[in-house]
């Protein structure tokens, strides 16, 4: 007995810290996961979507007849079969209105404007060919700065002459909302005593998240239950039951929406879209299951945009580098509805966590929400809201910053970072971040990748006409939303929950709020409630995604399911230990104060021998429990955080580019990220290397342009840029761990901070092979072309 | 449509199946011979999500007609274990954590079984190579390589230990 004995039980435990293989993978890699093009239920019909080809038209006439002469053709729905249900529109999150169906015009290319349902979807895709559908062209905008002009044409008819489109006063027919942050005044009084400023166009270009499976669902409505069914690819589904029964006035307790094994989601699938909602009334009109799947195309086209935020960054320092202020100024393009997923009250998610990890005294940011001739949206891609958007600006501008004083781009970073004592510290623009260490981190990357070493190399090579680029970026986000004073979602407070039952046997299921979309959920939650209660985490079974079975949550996104969910999980587990702790005193016949836990079980203090063990106390949890306590051992927590949760860390790139050809090759990348306490470290580095390669996609390919005519160029995998084995880089990880004080396990959340931190990481390193020739700024993706562009203007291929 | 009536192997197990001239392989294995285990991703050849072994060959099931099947031996990520055993790919993805959500998986495990055929003991390079026809969107690809190369090792030793 004693120390080592307790330490071999923890370790059979396999819980916080174990890198455990995954519970999931088994199903995976025989073929047995179950996706939701997989369900197949009887009667089930298929449809598919007539689009738009134009960014802007109206629509004259809609012809359904001959593809409803069709045989296998049972309906073609369109706004006008929606409308006496009231449901051609639908709010959005962001407290606009989309259409369902176009209904009378179209404001964006690929539009859904009818649904074909059919036999299959071979009979449906012929049906969608043979539906007429003739448009009045009108002049499209596909740029948001010439959306605001004067005279630019009216994209949403349905809103002119309101003053509001859900987020507050807009001031023009394309202008949404107007979101401010921060002492303007004050900072403004800065930037005009300062010695030194800087100024820069920061763009997001749009991208789009594209998991490998595309968006989908299968509506089936049982008449005489009265009961709708949906199983729906959806990082949210307790959201989108209640969102159901707002629109359809189905009671909440007859809609079931199940969230299978989803192929991917990266913020694709946090929306409601209108391939959903129309399934759904088709189901009801026809009585029998219906499948919707988007293609690729439609993927691409429609569901889900991320970015294409246009902004200025500025920066006032003193001669010595120290960050004085910061000021921002975007343009945030959100297409034809504003349908962005965020947190209802914050039109431009997180921006204001754009301060970054730098103590900065007074800032000002402002954004200005516009619409386009553009698909919706637009969603947080692997990242918490906007913040991305806000992390790029910060790491760009600090090297804009270090160019123009000529100081070394890690050295401006400590003379400006927050220091461990000013934690829980209050940023400028609002925000307490709970805990961070961000100097050792950053020593410690630099003594691992040779940093001054590199810099001597570069300097070498630049002697030689050779370009090699180091980047820097070190950032920290902001995840975990959030607590309910300032998080919603359509007025649900952001929390997340976990209900344990604990057997008589002492195995244990625990069913969550979130759902798992690759994380590895059904592993590490069973972890945490592993380490908590006492039980090995093979014996412990997780379930989330089913609403019938599982507690209300707000799903996963925005890195939230281990610090709202994670915490849950534990608070859960703690409050059955509690229990279990009198119930052991009653066997034990003590008091439960005289009781200390053990890895394992409880002990009698000063009596080794006196023992019970969480398996013990669960069987008597259901036959011998002290006079007056409830049978059972069963729980559920809703965790309301007290505040968001701000992992950080320390991202070092160097690249070389061919001055011939603009192709970049990738020589190292090294990741340093600290997300407190880690649960799972196989995980979290196989997070880390996603996360790295999205920032890598997103960084140096991925673009969702138009043409002037709002036409898509490029909405395939031939054209959308996704890294293969080939391009992508060999990533190397590293860690500290700085736990968050406020949380139960002092876990932070860590799969999008390589996404967030990673593209500015890119980028920086991209624009440093050429600082040295004045170049503070060039635009993503960093494609071979666009480098080359770069290199020819300075006449470097010569 | 009048329907042709196809007939192969699939996992071992004859099959006969009709279908339209028009049908794709991969609509036929999932939705008629209810093989979901190979999935869709983006329907121009490009993901690899839909890799299954014909003859021998990885081949892209989206876009090879059902009907190009007839008599040929096909091989899905159902049929790679036998006798209830893993292979040895299977094994080395769940040990390298070379998957996340899932969805490429059958894809990536399908190709793999057939590169470490054509090259039993391949360098990161040709790894890289072989399999840059199946995309993921989660791993960043280093577990996978991981992996690959794990079951490579794995099955050289289990070759040296029947062949003794």
């Amino acid at each position: 007995m004693g120390k080592s004995e307790s330490l071999k039980r923890q370790d059979e435990l396999k819980g916080i810290g174990c890198a455990r293989k995954r519970k999931e993978d088994p199903r995976f890699i025989q073929g047995k996961g179950l996706y939701v093009d997989d369900v197949k239920l009887p009667g089930m019909l298929a449809g598919a979507i007539v689009r738009s080809p134009y960014a802007h038209a109206r629509i004259t006439s809609i012809n359904k007849e001959k593809a409803l002469a069709m045989p296998g053709v049972h309906a073609v729905i369109t706004a006008e079969d929606l409308k006496p249900l009231g449901l051609h529109w639908m709010p959005t999150l962001a407290g606009d209105s989309q259409a369902v169906l176009a209904d009378e015009k179209v404001c964006f290319q690929e539009q859904e404007v009818a649904m074909v349902i059919a036999d299959d979807r071979y009979i449906a895709a012929d049906g969608v060919e043979l539906v007429e559908v003739e448009y009045e062209m009108l002049t499209p905008v596909v740029n948001p700065q010439q959306a605001m002009d004067e005279d630019a044409p009216i994209i949403r008819e349905d809103l002119v002459g309101k003053d509001e489109a859900g987020q507050g006063k807009r001031k023009h027919n394309n202008h949404i909302f107007t979101w401010e942050v921060g002492d303007k005044e004050a900072t403004d009084r800065v930037f005009s005593d300062a010695e030194v400023t800087v100024r820069e166009e920061i763009l997001n270009p749009r991208v789009h998240p594209s998991p490998l499976e595309t968006c989908g669902c299968v509506a089936s409505f049982d008449k005489v239950k009265g009961e709708m069914t949906v199983y729906i690819t959806s990082q949210a589904p307790h959201v989108v039951r209640t969102v159901v029964t707002l629109l359809s006035n189905i009671p909440e307790n007859k809609v079931r929406v199940i969230s299978p094994d989803i192929g991917g989601g990266f913020g694709n699938k946090v929306g409601i879209y209108p391939g959903y909602v129309v399934s759904m009334v088709a189901s009801i009109v026809l009585g029998v299951p219906v499948k919707w799947i988007e293609n690729r195309i439609e993927n691409l086209s429609t569901t889900a945009f991320a970015r294409d935020y246009h902004g200025i960054g500025e920066l006032a320092a003193d001669s010595q580098g120290r960050i004085k202020a910061l000021r921002f100024s975007a343009l945030a393009d959100h297409g034809a509805f504003n349908s962005h997923a965020q947190p209802t009250k914050w039109p431009a998610g997180f921006f204001n966590i754009c301060t970054g990890s730098y103590d900065i005294p007074v800032a000002y940011a402002r954004v200005d929400g516009v619409y386009t001739n553009k698909a919706p949206g637009g969603v947080a891609y692997r990242c918490s809201f906007r913040v991305t958007e806000a992390v790029y600006l910060i790491e760009r501008m600090i090297d804009v910053l270090a160019q123009k004083l000529n100081i070394d781009k890690a050295e401006i970073r400590r003379r400006n970072f927050i220091r461990e004592d000013q934690f829980p510290y209050q940023s400028a623009l609002g925000w307490e971040f709970d805990s961070g260490n961000y100097l050792p981190a950053l020593e410690k990357v630099l003594e691992a990748c040779d940093y001054e070493g590199l810099r001597r190399e570069q300097a070498e090579k630049r002697a030689n006409g050779e370009l090699m680029g180091i980047g820097l970026a070190t950032f920290t986000e902001i995840v975990g939303a959030g607590p309910s004073k300032n998080c919603d979602i359509l007025g649900v407070g952001m929390f997340d929950s976990c209900e344990i039952r604990v057997h008589p046997t002492g195995s244990a299921i625990a069913r969550m709020g979130t759902i798992t979309q690759g994380q590895g959920h059904a592993t590490t939650y069973a972890q945490i409630v592993a380490t908590e209660l006492g039980l090995p985490s093979e014996e412990i079974e997780v379930e989330e995604g089913d609403t019938d079975t599982a507690p209300y949550g707000l799903g996963t996104y925005g890195s939230r399911s281990t610090p709202v969910a994670g915490a849950a999980t534990a608070l859960a587990a703690r409050s059955i230990r509690a229990k279990a702790q009198k119930i052991a005193a009653h066997l034990l016949e003590v008091s439960p104060d005289d009781l200390e836990w053990d890895v394992d079980r409880f002990q009698v203090k000063g009596n080794p021998e006196a023992v019970k063990t969480m398996k013990e106390i669960a069987w008597a949890a259901y036959n011998d429990v002290p006079e007056g306590m409830e049978m059972g051992l069963e729980t559920v927590n809703y965790y309301d955080p007290p505040n968001f949760t701000f992992p950080f860390g320390i991202y070092l790139c160097v690249v070389d580019i061919d001055r011939k050809t603009g192709v970049t090759s990738i020589r190292r990348f090294y990741a340093l990220d600290d997300c407190g306490t880690r649960i799972n470290p196989m995980i979290i580095d196989g997070q880390i290397h996603g996360g790295l390669n999205e920032a890598f996609a997103v960084a140096m390919g991925q673009l969702i342009s138009f043409d002037e005519q709002g036409n898509l160029q490029g909405n395939t995998f031939m054209d959308y840029f996704i890294p293969t084995f080939m391009e992508t880089p060999h990533w190397e990880t590293d860690y500290t761990v700085t736990p968050s004080p406020h949380h139960p396990i002092g876990a932070k959340g860590v799969a999008e901070s390589p996404h967030v931190g990673g593209i500015p990481c890119f980028s920086n390193a991209i624009i440093d092979a050429f600082a040295h020739k004045g170049i503070t700024h060039i635009d993503m993706p960093h494609t071979a072309y666009n480098v080359w562009k770069t290199i020819h203007s300075l006449g470097l291929d010569k | 449509m009048s329907k042709i009536q196809v007939s192969f192997k699939l996992n071992g197990k004859d099959v006969d199946v009709l279908v339209e001239p028009r049908d794709l392989l991969i609509h036929v294995l999932r939705e008629q011979l209810q093989s979901t285990g190979s999935h869709i991703g983006c329907e121009t050849s490009h993901c690899g999500a839909c890799t299954v072994d014909i003859d021998g060959e990885s081949i892209k099931s989206c876009t090879v007609l059902a009907v190009q099947a007839q008599g040929a031996e096909l091989i899905t990520v159902e049929g790679l274990a036998q006798n209830g055993e893993l292979h040895p790919l299977q094994q080395a993805f769940m040990d390298e954590h070379g998957l996340q959500c899932g969805f490429c998986t059958p894809g990536m495990l399908v190709r793999g079984y057939r590169f470490l055929q054509e090259n039993p003991d391949p360098s990161e390079d040709e790894i890289r190579y072989a399999m840059a026809g199946n995309l993921c969107r989660c791993t960043g690809y280093q577990n996978i390589i991981k992996s690959i190369q794990k079951a490579a090792v794995d099955m050289k030793t289990a070759n040296a230990t029947s062949a003794e």
